[in-house]
């Protein structure tokens, strides 16, 4: 069994058959057309909607981990993110590690009513929320479609950050086939239920 | 005090009243003549089959027989409680959700004020046992389909929170809790205001019942406090395990949120 995030004859309502390994520290981009399940994909492996194959994590098959503990370690960050508190601090439990400071918020976000959020601050207070957990595997939906450059900059660099440190298996999700060359090694489009490794250099954004 | 009795004229008069409104409905264009008359038909002819099943019931007394009349009254209760879903579960669990809580809290309740608090001879005496187990199921009913159309309706909309929730790894029960217990109020909310209105707004049905009987109204207070307490019983008890079985009836073995397990009737 291979450390990180294994999946093994995976399949669900936006793909079929699929066998993939993605290591720890390994960063794998995703793109495809709208509708193409990207986001279903996602949901099937953080276990939030049924599926068929086998998943483990770390070499640990899913079904021999509590549901809460796998959506713990295969963190789905979503690109609508939901907020059910008043306040922005009682969604973390206790102080999240680090990153207000690297994301542009003042020390006091955390009092902030979640109602007066733009969708851009939503969504970047949303990563920090799921980093707090501290994941061994990043699924990422679109993390940085409300930001404008600056904030996609800042939301990038607390990956990174993260990423360095407790070096996670990540899948990006994204439409910008730019950030998906930043960011990952390897870029699949998703299509009729298939991943397929995109040749970035042949395909320019 | 002697009873006077109602003759079917006195009746016809009475239904008078159905008719007016139902001719004021036709030129006020409501739309409602048709149902009008289709209720106030059926309610008759229920009630007098029920005033026949009663009579015989009361002069054959014998547990088989009440046993099914109390069967169908929960079946009936269950298919008007499934049927003020507006999503319901789909399959068994629709119809059986609402009829299991209420057999365990009504039945229980009903066999608990009959055994230990009323004690009529036998216990089983139809003249307390029907009318008791049909105001519990009544009430009951109600609290049960409200609260399980509110549980239902709110999984519905705030799935996004529920799935936010499981997504930064809280465990189901904490992902329904708001819910859940917002369910319960709704569903227990009516019970609480009519205790609260009790004799000052308005007199309840029962006692009413009992006092143009004949009774005497300190007897027919006592038997109503009674019903009340046993009604805020049950419709709690019912409204909770309802609650508590549909909760979990969203979620799956992994924890998902399962709403396709509901359906728009």
């Amino acid at each position: 069994m291979s450390a990180g995030l294994e999946l093994a004859a995976f399949g669900c309502r936006a793909i079929q058959h699929l066998d993939l390994v993605v290591a720890p520290g390994q960063c794998l981009g995703i793109t495809g057309p709208s509708g193409a399940g990207k986001s279903l994909f996602l949901r099937a492996v953080a276990d939030l909607d049924l599926h068929e194959g086998r998943m483990w994590l770390d070499g640990v098959e899913a079904d021999r981990i509590t549901p809460p503990q796998w959506r713990r370690e295969v963190a789905l960050l979503p690109s609508e993110s939901a907020w059910w508190y008043d306040t922005v601090g009682e969604h973390f439990e206790g102080q999240p590690p680090y990153g207000l400071g690297q994301l542009g918020f003042e020390s006091d976000a955390l009092t902030w009513q979640v109602r007066h959020l733009s969708s851009g601050e939503r969504q970047r207070l949303a990563l920090l929320r799921v980093l707090a957990n501290h994941p061994r595997v990043l699924l990422l939906d679109e993390p940085t479609a409300n930001l404008d450059e600056v904030n996609t900059q800042r939301a990038e660099a607390l990956v990174d950050i993260y990423c360095k440190e407790n070096q996670p298996a990540v899948l990006w999700v994204s439409h910008d086939l730019d950030q998906l060359k930043r960011r990952c090694k390897s870029v699949y489009t998703l299509k009729q239920g298939r991943l397929t490794l995109l040749d970035v250099e042949v395909h320019p954004a | 005090m002697t009873i006077v009795a109602l003759s079917p004229f006195d009746l016809t008069l009475a239904a008078g009243l159905v008719f007016v409104l139902a001719l004021l409905s036709r030129a006020m264009r409501l739309g409602l003549e048709r149902q009008l008359a289709i209720a106030a038909v059926r309610m008759t002819v229920q009630l007098l089959l029920v005033g026949l099943v009663l009579k015989s019931l009361f002069s054959h007394v014998h547990l088989g027989w009440i046993a099914l009349v109390a069967c169908v009254m929960l079946l009936a209760a269950g298919r008007e409680v499934l049927g003020r879903q507006k999503r319901r579960f789909t399959g068994f669990w629709g119809f059986g959700l609402g009829t299991l809580s209420m057999f365990v809290s009504s039945f229980a309740i009903t066999i608990l004020a009959l055994g230990v608090i009323i004690r009529p001879l036998p216990w089983y005496e139809p003249q307390y046992a029907i009318p008791l187990l049909g105001m519990l199921l009544g009430n009951t009913m109600n609290g049960i389909a409200v609260g399980m159309d509110r549980l239902t309706s709110i999984a519905w909309d705030q799935r996004t929170v529920i799935e936010g929730r499981l997504m930064i790894g809280d465990s189901w029960q904490r992902a329904i809790e708001a819910p859940r217990r917002e369910s319960i109020r709704s569903g227990l909310i009516p019970i609480v205001n009519s205790m609260m209105a009790a004799g000052l707004v308005s007199l309840p049905g029962m006692m009413t019942g009992q006092i143009l009987g004949g009774n005497p109204p300190m007897e027919a207070v006592k038997y109503q406090i009674l019903i009340m307490f046993l009604i805020a019983g049950g419709t709690g008890l019912g409204t909770v395990v309802s609650i508590g079985l549909g909760a979990r009836r969203l979620f799956d073995e992994r924890q998902r949120l399962r709403l396709d397990r509901l359906k728009v009737q």
